[in-house]
């Protein structure tokens, strides 16, 4: 790393520069303008110099140099476009191209390969060459990556990005010289974690994607920024759109919160959007049966069922979605308490957000919620429970950058040996469920074993990956984690779903009595969890985490929603859907969410209920309903979406799909059917109205409409929040599998089956 | 269970003990496993990788990397023949062409009796006794192409090793 405190001065090409100490030569001149070409060089993984193409003359050195391994020095005087680099620049290209074949026609990578792009700006246009070129047939190393040998340039970014970046360490370097070659860790195949982080770091047609190989060029494609439909963690997908369908997903542009990263999901998941099962008309329950019908009818129907429920004075439950846009969950709480008159509104809790900031009431400053980046340069980290690799793959990228960049401190409290643990200063193995006691522990009360098992610290870089036979460690420890940690400062700590409730005030408890300043990050599971949490989903909290049952917040919420809404809180989740299984209810609406897969409902109990849902499919609980309302995805709307932590960003859509709706238009036109007056559906005025009156959402409109993110700020003051602990429920997802969503993408599901077949043999 | 012998796997554990880092004992093991098992199987190389607590695609690479070491099966009798510049000089060609002729195999081939191995190889480190070909450890110097019959002609009759 660059040592900020002292510049050294040099000169490029007879321009005066200055940079820091410990600068790369090829960083600084992309600092000041200068462009130095590379190909193995890439910015944060371990230097290679194995493709020359980055010399540049450097004074008083006898040769040339390579600019990607050579720092800047005081007093350096750099030629990067004098007539002997023109010359090895040219060599350079003309030996990669001597066994390069001329796919470009063909190549996927073609019109935005680095190659082609190099050639055309310092190549030679023949060969000298004339010897038979070496070919070898493409070959498919798993679902979603695919190998043509021939096109490969030996850079090794992907060798680097798949072992450093991604720790999985499944590609190496077979033969030498000249037949040196890429492979793959099975031999003819790959066993990986499939992010494609190969596919898109490969600076030419090498690596290519079996989503997107020989289907379009990119230029014949738009780019739309989007945030991935997946886990919590928001990362940035750039979605290539070609004829109003998503052919790709990458971020290749760096633009997001997540750098170039993307997990399996985002970059290949987005193929449910046409999955064959795609709801594609609203369908009504005739005799039994779930027909197809218009949209006025179904409409009507809702909207007239919703009158007689409500007339009858029966309860209506609705439960909203952990991946529609915070304008349509927004609305649709709105939409509950206003319209239909009840508190009866919950949604899938993977995380207790209202705890967090309950306990974290006056502690407004410094902002005490961590953003995703600040894991790759935090000092320390103490991370409870989850298993981020596989729940959250972008916190774990961050993590493990931070600890192969900048030596972050990871405590590690778990009760599986997680493979985070790779990279953990300490860790406690605690059995499953004491987590909670051993922050208790902590703060100095209760006993717990743990398995310590204790790392060689951060210069280590590959930790043994089976710590199977460490001893069972004792309090004392526990005590020796504890002692350590309460030297760290500065301490963002990360908790999954193990804590909730009193845990979570005793963890809050124990960060506030570390030196400096401890930032926080709740583990929630989908795209907008943070989000429903914050829009008020919850029964017994309005938007922002103010109570329903404050009398000043209500009537502030009632006088923005001119008219009255229900003072008491309802019911939860579990309490809506026990009333269901009982007959009780008198309509139950879901919006984009599955309940009865995990809590099945008899069909005989649900005969008095009726229930609408909106979704993308027929899901179980789609299967059990009245009326079936197609539901446009994540991909083909606007709005914003709060990740895990915290983190406000845009969502710009671009696909279309046929014959389903917004969750917010099908909103706005039922309240228009239910006699209130809303204005247009326009995501733009309702984040206006959320950013106006949701604690914590006066985020900068600039920031998040240039497509940057945005740290929502819910700590207002103590959340009075009585709720069953059993309502967080958290999906436990595999790197290949996302609630109900995933199953509908072939590349997740080709991937889950090829390991079955494999598991099998 | 060990697929390699009690001596062998002593002969490791002393290795292991030499180096700072474990993987730094990789080659010797792998050339020490060859010379038991006559070439590296995925099962020596899944328990060298487990014992060097390293990736069988690390082992893989570096036996990619060595040409002498090899994951299949070579004759009883591995005759590596040179041709580099010396013995190249000194009619190495022609004993390398012999050996194919009287062996029946091209480079790399085996023998169907599984008798002889034949691999054409860089310098072995002989030059001064060009040409030179190398029987498994064995060193046979300023060869022609008669000698090399009678050599080969040991090894037939098991009259060697
Ligand atoms: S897809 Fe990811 S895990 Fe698999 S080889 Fe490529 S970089 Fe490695
Ligand atoms: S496959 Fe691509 S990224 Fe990997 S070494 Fe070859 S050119 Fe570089
Ligand atoms: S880490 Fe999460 S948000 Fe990022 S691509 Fe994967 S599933 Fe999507
Ligand atoms: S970029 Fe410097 S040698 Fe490849
Ligand atoms: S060249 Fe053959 S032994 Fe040296």
């Amino acid at each position: 790393m660059a040592d900020t405190e002292k510049l050294v001065t040099f000169t490029v090409n007879d321009r005066k520069l200055a940079a820091p100490a410990g600068t790369l030569l090829i960083e600084a001149c992309k600092t000041a303008n200068v462009e130095v070409p590379s190909f193995c060089y890439y910015p944060n993984l371990s230097l290679q110099a194995a493709c020359r193409m980055c010399l540049v003359e450097i004074e008083k050195m006898p040769k040339l140099q390579t600019a990607c391994t050579v720092l800047v020095a005081e007093g350096m005087v750099v030629q990067t476009e004098s007539e002997p680099v023109r010359k090895a620049r040219k060599s350079a290209l003309e030996f990669i191209l001597t066994n390069h074949p001329l796919d470009c026609p063909v190549c996927d990578a073609g019109g935005e390969c680095e190659l082609q792009d190099m050639t055309f700006r310092y190549g030679a246009a023949e060969s000298r060459f004339v010897e038979i070129k070496q070919h070898r047939d493409e070959q498919q190393w798993s679902p979603v990556v695919y190998f043509d040998r021939p096109r490969c340039i030996l850079c090794y970014r992907c060798v680097r990005v798949c072992g450093e970046g991604m720790d999985v360490w499944a590609l190496g370097v077979g033969n030498r010289g000249v037949s040196s070659v890429i492979i793959p860790n099975k031999q003819d195949h790959l066993e990986c974690e499939e992010c494609g982080m190969c596919i898109d770091i490969c600076p030419v047609g090498a690596l290519t994607s079996g989503a997107y190989r020989y289907k379009t060029r990119p230029w014949e494609m738009k780019h739309v920024a989007n945030v991935c439909t997946f886990c919590g963690d928001g990362c940035k997908t750039t979605l290539g759109i070609r004829n109003d369908e998503i052919v790709r997903g990458d971020n290749r542009d760096k633009s997001g919160i997540n750098g170039d990263f993307l997990c399996i999901k985002g970059r290949y998941g987005f193929d449910f959007t046409q999955h064959k099962d795609r709801l594609r008309q609203p369908l009504v329950r005739v005799d039994g049966v779930l027909k197809p019908v218009s949209w006025a009818f179904a409409l009507q129907t809702v909207a007239r069922r919703f009158q007689e429920t409500q007339a009858a004075g029966r309860p209506i439950g609705v439960l909203g979605s952990t991946r529609t846009v915070n304008e349509e969950n927004y609305q649709l709480q709105k939409f509950a308490r206003r319209v239909l008159q009840t508190n009866h509104i919950d949604h899938h809790r993977t995380a207790d957000f209202p705890a967090l900031y309950d306990a974290l009431a006056g502690k407004h400053s410094p902002v005490p919620l961590a953003a995703s980046e600040d894991l790759k340069t935090a000092k320390a980290v103490f991370l409870i429970g989850s298993d981020p690799t596989n729940e959250h793959p972008l916190l774990a990228w961050n993590l493990r950058w931070g600890y192969r960049l900048n030596k972050t401190r990871l405590y590690l409290l778990n009760s599986q040996p997680i493979k985070l643990r790779r990279q953990a200063f300490r860790a406690a193995i605690v059995p499953a469920g004491s987590e909670g006691q051993a922050i208790r522990f902590l703060n100095g009360g209760g006993a717990v074993k743990a398995t310590l098992s204790q790392t060689a610290g951060p210069d280590d870089k590959r930790w043994p990956q089976t710590p199977a036979s460490r001893p069972e460690a004792t309090q004392e420890t526990l005590g020796d984690f504890r002692e350590r940690l309460q030297k760290e400062s500065d301490v963002i700590i990360v908790f999954g779903a193990e804590l909730r409730g009193d845990d979570i005030h005793e963890l809050v408890k124990f960060g506030s009595s570390l030196p400096g300043t401890t930032r926080y990050i709740a583990l929630a599971d989908n795209a907008n969890s943070h989000g429903a949490a914050d829009m008020g989903l919850y029964p017994d909290l309005l938007p922002g985490y103010t109570p329903v049952a404050d009398v000043a917040a209500r009537q502030r919420f009632e006088s923005l929603w001119g008219g009255a809404i229900p003072s008491a809180p309802g019911m939860d989740a579990g309490d809506i859907l026990g009333t269901a299984g009982k007959g009780e209810l008198g309509a139950l609406y879901v919006v984009g969410s599955n309940p009865f897969r995990h809590h099945p409902v008899d069909p005989a109990a649900l005969r008095t209920t009726f229930v609408v849902v909106q979704d993308l499919f027929l899901t179980e609980t789609a299967k059990q309903a009245d009326v079936v309302l197609p539901a446009l995805s994540a991909y083909e709307k606007q709005g914003t979406l709060t990740n895990t932590c915290g983190e406000v960003q845009l969502q710009k859509g671009g696909a279309l799909f046929e014959g389903a709706k917004t969750d917010l238009e099908i909103l706005h036109t039922l309240a228009g059917l239910l006699g209130h007056k809303w204005a247009a559906p326009d995501a733009d005025e309702i984040f206006t109205e959320i950013r106006g009156n949701v604690k914590g959402y006066n985020v900068s409109l600039v920031q998040v409409l240039a497509g940057s993110s945005a740290l929502s700020m819910s700590v207002n003051g103590p959340v009075p929040h009585q709720h069953a602990l059993t309502q967080i429920q958290p999906n436990r997802d595999s790197l290949f599998t996302a609630g109900s969503l995933g199953r509908y993408s072939t590349a997740l599901n080709a991937i889950l089956e090829k390991r079955l077949r494999a598991e099998k043999v | 269970m060990s697929i390699f012998s009690p001596q062998l796997n002593t002969r490791f554990d002393e290795l292991l003990k030499r180096y700072p880092v474990p993987r730094s004992a990789m080659v010797p093991m792998l050339l020490y496993a060859q010379d038991e098992l006559g070439y590296l199987t995925p099962e020596a190389i899944r328990e060298i990788a487990a014992r060097l607590d390293e990736s069988e695609l690390a082992v893989h690479e570096v036996i990619g990397y060595y040409s002498m070491l090899r994951t299949k099966p070579a004759g009883r009798f591995h005759v590596q023949v040179c041709t580099n510049i010396s013995c190249l000089l000194r009619g190495g060609e022609e004993i390398f062409e012999h050996c194919k002729q009287r062996l029946g195999v091209n480079n790399h081939g085996v023998t169907p009796d599984g008798l002889f191995s034949l691999e054409e190889v860089e310098c072995i480190g002989a030059c001064s006794w060009a040409p030179a070909v190398q029987v498994n450890y064995d060193f046979h110097e300023n060869l022609t192409v008669a000698k090399l019959d009678q050599v080969l002609d040991k090894y037939r009759t098991g009259g060697v090793q």
